[in-house]
């Protein structure tokens, strides 16, 4: 494995592709000008419920899509995940390595009930985990409410979720880490640089106030509480 | 069938920090030399350049440069009773793996451990009496003074290229730098870097209250800088990606910045990648080793790489690891005491207390790995450990190092983890808060140690090393202690909203949240070889061609970042190889 990544080829073609070339080769230098228009408005990604999905399911992609829902909603301020588009994180890092736990250890014996300082100890990989809990979440969603989680309102979807999270929704101690993996990725998507998938837009960045990629404060390190000013940039030379 | 390689001079396992200094320095000797090292090869260009390096998902969150946990780990206990079970995932520290190891994306946060530390045990028994000492306690002096390794400190301090004040030169204390620290020789190499708002906040806070502030001494540079070998660095931009990142601009103190490039050039050093060294071989009389037998990754074979003289420079856990699967010292046995390879194990303990300001900008984005304000009023040699009830000591900083939103995003008590509530709070947080935090020491036990695993195995069929591990009540204490030092001054600053994290009495050891990569011990030098494995110019006492290099040889863990410590001990090792080892082989002691 030799830095730096090689990132997953997105899933989707980008509508552009002589217009990205562009804003590769040209954003840094317009970026210091302070030049560059706005310009993630003007990538059209296709909707959500259209995009080609590379792990999860049709029934896990409905689930997917309903919880970061709740979990980092649209009212307010700032992007939604949905708005972030984190969904397509999601999949995409379950359709690779980490999905996968390729990095990980996991020979056995396993011991998933042991104490939980003592970390990670499920036989099965993060992608195994979303695709054996969402169905019983589901069905413990059905039994209580009377239907599957993403059908459900949102007031009922928060208590729903908040039961998953405090361990009062009975599941096999295999998949317990469930909740936490499913949040862990809801704001890796959320807060990531886009070429990940989600960020969309880097509007995460712009919502809390945070550079991106900029990685250059020299000039910044004396001027004492004076906000910085200038908005993020990605990896691949976007700006917002 | 092993392949069998021509023998060398010099065989080094693992070309981090301690590798490339050894290489380094028994290069100029002459000698045919060929590091091992089990990762990829690593350059600031192209491996670390501008923006790739700027991820943090990739280096942050999923550790693309660091070991893959799936190659190799180790397993956690608490107590002898519990059973031990793999690390599946990074936590609690992470290993470096490739050309420059840990070096290459630690924080470069650079100290001295005090003289009083490296004479621990003599210090307070003179002071206290043998009686503070906890029953279970298996602290010791080091078998070399402060004094001793003074020009090894001084040695890696110049070639790694650190920037502080000096506290105190040849035992004049200086303003502006730490008062506390021993002396030094000289100053550093280069001035302290400018601090951030939080910094300067917290040395106005500290001095009013008389304590004695003063810049975190490290390896980001604060100017350019050429050292001994004509390796170059330039100022630190304070990109706020240093910790777990290479850094893309030659500033950060590293084996790449400041000695590969030079030791490439000599025609008698060479190196492998993608050479993970499996153990090391022995002599029939068992006196000496006769090389060692590592994996390559290119031909997928086993090879016998023959030597004169074995340095282990892998790190603390793989060095022990590497010893124990290899008989270098008998194994200890925490029943009887006995046996020492694996002894004194030891880590950092930690806690900080988090302050928001809804009105006041930190740009917490603007951060360098060492950018901070420390003080060293809590330090080891400033406490009355009879009065306090604990052996210990820490520094406290206020640090800015990034503002990367996965993991840096500190949000009031009661902040709900998900849902509209957290979305609004970090809007209305991010760059509103500062921090204060202790860095503490942990004192050795005998329950505490390293073994190999009955039961888990990496991919070449190896035991997997288990390390026995838990907060001790002496600790804890020492860790109540410095939140109270540290409540109260952070009170004095008046924040809107204050929110502590710091471990209770109850707390046991948990392996999830990343704490620090100091883990040290298991392959201590002592005075005999009753003591410890390794006698004081880090030779194995069994095996005089076998030399250990890394913070496995501390004997009890001090209160700083490991790195300067080990640095100068490599120094230190190498010089005895240089002068007294190669005309004379044989034991130095
Ligand atoms: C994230 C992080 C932050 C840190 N921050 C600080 C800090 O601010 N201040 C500080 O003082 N210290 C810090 N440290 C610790 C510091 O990096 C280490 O103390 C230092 O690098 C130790 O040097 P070493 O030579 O013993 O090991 P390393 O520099 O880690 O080198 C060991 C090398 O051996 C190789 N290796 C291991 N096993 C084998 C094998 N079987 N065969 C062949 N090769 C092998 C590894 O791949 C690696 O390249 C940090 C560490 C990490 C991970
Ligand atoms: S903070 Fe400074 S030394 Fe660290 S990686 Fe960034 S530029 Fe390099």
């Amino acid at each position: 494995m030799t830095a730096p990544p090689q990132n997953p080829k997105p899933h989707f073609p980008l509508s552009h592709p002589g217009r990205r070339q562009f804003l590769r080769v040209s954003a840094a230098s317009f970026a210091a000008a302070g030049l560059w228009p706005s310009t993630v408005a003007a990538q059209d990604m296709p909707p959500l419920k259209d995009y080609p999905r590379a792990w999860l399911t049709e029934n896990e992609w409905v689930f997917v899509l309903a919880a970061v829902a709740r979990l980092i909603p649209s009212d307010g301020e700032g992007p939604g995940a949905i708005e972030a588009r984190v969904p397509v994180f999601i999949d995409r890092e379950l359709a690779g390595d980490f999905g996968a736990a390729t990095d990980w250890y996991m020979e056995g014996p396993h011991q998933p009930d042991a104490p939980p300082e003592l970390g990670w100890q499920s036989p099965l990989s993060p992608a195994d985990i979303y695709r054996a809990a969402i169905p019983l979440f589901d069905e413990w969603c059905v039994s209580r409410h009377g239907t599957a989680f993403a059908d459900l309102d949102a007031a009922m979807q928060d208590e729903a979720l908040t039961a998953l999270e405090g361990g009062d929704v009975p599941l096999p101690p295999e998949l317990r880490d469930f909740f936490d993996i499913l949040l862990t990725n809801t704001k890796e998507g959320y807060f990531s640089d886009p070429i990940h998938g989600g960020n969309h837009g880097m509007a995460a960045w712009v919502h809390i106030g945070f550079p991106g990629a900029r990685a250059h404060y020299r000039e910044w390190v004396g001027r004492h509480n004076i906000p910085y000013p200038l908005g993020p940039v990605s990896i691949s030379g976007e700006r917002a | 069938m092993a392949r069998q390689d021509p023998k060398k001079e010099v065989v080094i396992v693992g070309l981090g920090w301690t590798g490339a200094i050894m290489g380094m320095e028994l290069a100029e000797e002459g000698l045919e030399i060929l590091a091992l090292e089990r990762g990829p090869d690593r350059r600031t260009v192209p491996e670390m350049k501008y923006p790739e390096m700027i991820d943090e998902l990739s280096q942050g969150e999923r550790h693309k440069m660091m070991q893959r946990p799936s190659q190799s780990t180790i397993t956690i206990r608490r107590d002898l009773h519990e059973t031990a079970l793999p690390m599946r995932k990074w936590g609690s520290f992470l290993l470096g793996n490739g050309v420059g190891g840990s070096g290459v994306h630690w924080n470069g946060q650079n100290w001295r451990p005090q003289p009083v530390e490296m004479g621990l045990r003599s210090y307070v028994t003179d002071r206290w009496g043998a009686a503070i000492i906890p029953e279970d306690m298996t602290i010791g002096d080091y078998p070399v003074t402060y004094d001793n390794l003074e020009p090894f400190f001084d040695r890696f301090e110049y070639v790694a290229g650190i920037s502080g004040i000096a506290g105190n030169l040849n035992g004049e204390i200086r303003e502006g730098g730490n008062p506390f620290e021993g002396w030094r020789s000289r100053d550093y190499p280069m001035p302290a870097l400018p601090v951030t708002y939080n910094g300067a906040k917290f040395a106005e806070a500290a001095r009013a209250m008389g304590y004695h502030p003063f810049p975190r001494p490290g390896g980001n540079a604060s100017t350019s800088y050429v050292n001994e070998y004509g390796m170059q660095m330039g100022a630190c931009n304070f990109c706020g990606f240093c910790e777990r990142y290479g850094c893309y601009q030659y500033s950060k103190s590293s084996p790449q910045t400041t000695i590969l490039a030079a030791l490439f050039r000599k025609p008698n050093f060479s190196y492998r990648t993608g050479a993970e060294v499996l153990r090391v071989e022995m002599a029939a009389d068992g006196l000496t080793a006769t090389g060692v037998t590592y994996f390559d990754e290119d031909t997928g074979e086993e090879v016998f790489q023959p030597a004169d003289i074995v340095i282990l420079a892998a790190y603390q856990i793989e060095n022990v690891r590497l010893m124990l699967i290899s008989g270098i010292g008998q194994p200890y046995d925490p029943a009887t005491g006995k046996g020492v390879t694996g002894k004194n194990y030891g880590y950092q303990i930690t806690g900080s207390t988090s302050m928001f300001f809804r009105d006041e900008h930190f740009n917490p984005f603007v951060g360098s790995g060492i950018n901070g304000v420390c003080i060293d009023d809590f330090g080891m040699n400033a406490i009355d450990f009879g009065a306090e009830g604990f052996i210990g000591g820490a520094y406290i900083s206020s640090a800015q190092t990034n503002g990367q939103p996965i993991r840096s995003m500190p949000l009031p008590e009661n902040t709900p983890e998900w849902g509209a509530g957290w979305k609004s709070a970090i809007a209305e947080w991010y760059g509103h808060e500062m921090s204060i935090s202790h860095h503490a020491s942990v004192m050795s036990y005998r329950g505490h140690y390293c073994d190999l695993d009955p039961t888990y195995r990496d991919r070449h069929g190896r035991p997997l090393m288990r390390i026995t591990f838990d907060w001790h009540p002496n600790e804890l204490r020492l860790n109540a202690f410095l939140q109270e030092k540290i409540e109260a001054l952070a009170r004095t600053m008046q924040p809107d909203l204050m929110k502590s994290s710091y471990k209770d009495f109850d707390s046991r050891y948990d392996v999830r949240p990343y704490q620090t990569t100091h883990n040290t011990g298991g392959a201590i030098m002592s005075q005999t070889p009753e003591g410890g494995p390794l006698n004081r110019y880090l030779q194995a006492w069994d095996k005089h061609n076998v030399f250990v290099t890394g913070a496995g040889a501390f004997v009890q863990n001090t209160q700083y970042n490991p790195t300067g410590l080990v640095g100068g001990l490599a120094y230190w090792a190498a010089d005895a190889i240089r002068r007294q080892y190669l005309r004379n082989p044989g034991p130095l002691v």
